[in-house]
């Protein structure tokens, strides 16, 4: 594989941009992996990518059953942080956010990641108390944060609604300025590359339709495209994680749910940062091409559809405009959903499971794009050992049952509560 | 909108009903805290079915009744309807409504 560099781009331009060779294989499968990662999103090919680069195993298959990055990949609003509270979750995201930083020159692909700070408002005393808390605990973490007053906010994102009669009045708020967003189609691209470079095939439109088991393992994986026998079997594949393991009579703590989200018709620049409301669920950014990014809750109901309903798509929009009221004239020119698997805390779960030889990576709840490196780092160190790592074994499976939940709201066993 | 037929009121969009969630948990009997592996599977395990599912929804903004209704998670086709008792037997082509 070419590695990009400044005089590659010369040299292109020079010929007529008739050298760039294809990016990654499109290999016809073999009959046998050590191991198999179900799902091509970010996901699964950073697990396979740092199963290769970091644990040495050559031999992996990733298997998807659309194309590449065609789930919820390609279906968010790209914003990575790591503004949690709870251990469980803060050191897991962390090393998600410095792995980040490094990722483009890990993958030779830029990312466009953007460190451009997540601002999450607050609207009232106890608002800033919360805030306050969960600032000072990420600073005891190791992590930025930074509290601001509404003056210093106002200096910043003058757009916000700072009118003296508003219903919502903006308080203060807390910054991570390392936060930011990241080009979600580049990281899907950027991992696969670098995976195909380390010999993991990635197959495409191979659906997984069964498997059969031996004892307690997964022996092999049926697929629309044949049979692959298995050392190791990892799923990552995010809202449909309820389907395959249903493959295999396995129930879990999560409920699929789909998520909206839109953008507006581009803008100049205009939203310099993340910036979310504290009085309903709002998060917004502007992306690279102008357009303003945004999304709020889930529609609420159990759903697999990669699309939504209307009556949510206005209470998203309403607590833009109680934000942002200059946004009541922009057009919204896309919007799309994702298949979110909601976990019944609300964290992910990741690590091994009932079934000797399978691992899970699901749970991932509105959050799955900002942990999709350390997700891969931690999943693929867990497969290789078969033990989990330090940074995710409080995000296993048997908390459930012994009750500890890693529940950042309180919200309780409601999976659409998170 | 989807539009839920409350047994009650009738035909309503989803709009002015809560969503409960999974209508096929049975709660353990309170008295039986022996038996852990029931409570979690009442309390977080779910079927999470791809296809049709049997959930409850409150028709907070009507009779305040819990509604049952049989849906399609893919489609969100919404195949029967009925009192959270009740049960939604469905038959083999058109998925009709026969108790």
């Amino acid at each position: 594989m070419a590695k990009y560099s400044i005089f590659n781009i010369i040299r292109n331009a020079f010929n007529g941009d008739k050298s760039w060779a294809r990016v990654w294989r499109d290999p016809e499968p073999k009959k046998s992996y050590d191991v198999i990662i179900i799902g091509a999103g970010g996901h699964g090919l950073a697990s396979a990518f740092y199963l290769a680069k970091n644990h040495g195993i050559k031999n992996i298959a990733v298997l998807e059953k659309g194309y590449l990055g065609g789930g919820n990949t390609g279906r968010n609003t790209t914003i990575v942080r790591s503004n949690y509270m709870l251990d469980e979750n803060a050191h897991f995201y962390e090393k998600s956010l410095q792995l980040w930083e490094q990722l483009s020159s890990e993958l030779n692909y830029n990312v466009m990641f953007s460190q451009r700070g997540v601002l999450n408002l607050a609207h009232n005393d106890s608002q800033i108390d919360a805030i306050t808390r969960r600032g000072n605990t990420m600073r005891l973490n190791g992590i930025d944060a930074e509290l601001l007053d509404a003056k210093q906010i106002r200096k910043l994102m003058p757009y916000l609604d700072f009118s003296d009669d508003v219903r919502f009045p903006i308080k203060g708020g807390l910054l991570q300025r390392r936060g930011g967003t990241a080009r979600h189609d580049a990281v899907a691209w950027g991992l696969a590359r670098a995976a195909d470079s380390l010999g993991v095939d990635i197959i495409q439109n191979c659906e997984v339709i069964g498997f059969e088991e031996s004892g307690n393992k997964i022996t092999t994986v049926k697929t629309s495209r044949g049979n692959f026998n298995c050392g190791k079997v990892g799923f990552a594949v995010a809202g449909n994680t309820g389907h395959l393991a249903s493959l295999i009579n396995l129930k879990l703590p999560i409920e699929s749910h789909v998520l909206q989200a839109f953008v507006s018709e581009p803008l100049k620049p205009m939203i310099d940062h993340v910036v979310t409301f504290g009085a309903g669920h709002f998060y917004i950014s502007q992306s690279d091409k102008g357009g303003l990014v945004f999304g709020g809750d889930i529609d609420m109901y159990n759903s697999y559809a990669q699309k939504g309903n209307l009556p949510l798509i206005e209470e998203v929009v309403t607590a833009g405009l109680a934000m942002i009221p200059s946004l009541s004239r922009l057009r919204i020119t896309r919007h799309w959903g994702g298949v979110m698997d909601m976990s019944m805390d609300g964290s992910p779960i990741i690590g091994k499971s009932p079934i000797d030889n399978l691992y899970l990576n699901c749970g991932w709840c509105y959050g799955g794009f900002k942990a999709t490196p350390g997700s891969g780092w931690v999943f693929a160190h867990t497969i290789a050992n078969d033990e989990p790592h330090n940074l995710n074994k409080g995000l296993n499976l048997e908390r459930f049952k012994k009750g500890r939940m890693v529940d950042e709201r309180g919200a309780g066993p409601f999976p659409n509560r998170h | 909108m989807l539009i839920i037929n409350c047994p009650l009121c009738g035909p309503r969009d989803h709009a002015e009903f809560t969503y409960i969630g999974d209508a096929t948990k049975n709660r353990p009997k309170s008295d039986d805290i022996s038996n852990d592996d029931a409570w979690y599977d009442y309390v977080y395990l779910r079927d999470n079915p791809k296809g049709l599912h049997e959930e409850l929804w409150q028709h907070s903004f009507g009779c305040r009744c819990f509604v049952k209704v049989v849906r399609n998670t893919v489609t969100h086709q919404i195949i029967a309807t009925g009192m959270p008792k009740e049960d939604l037997i469905l038959d083999e082509k058109g998925f009709e409504r026969s108790v």
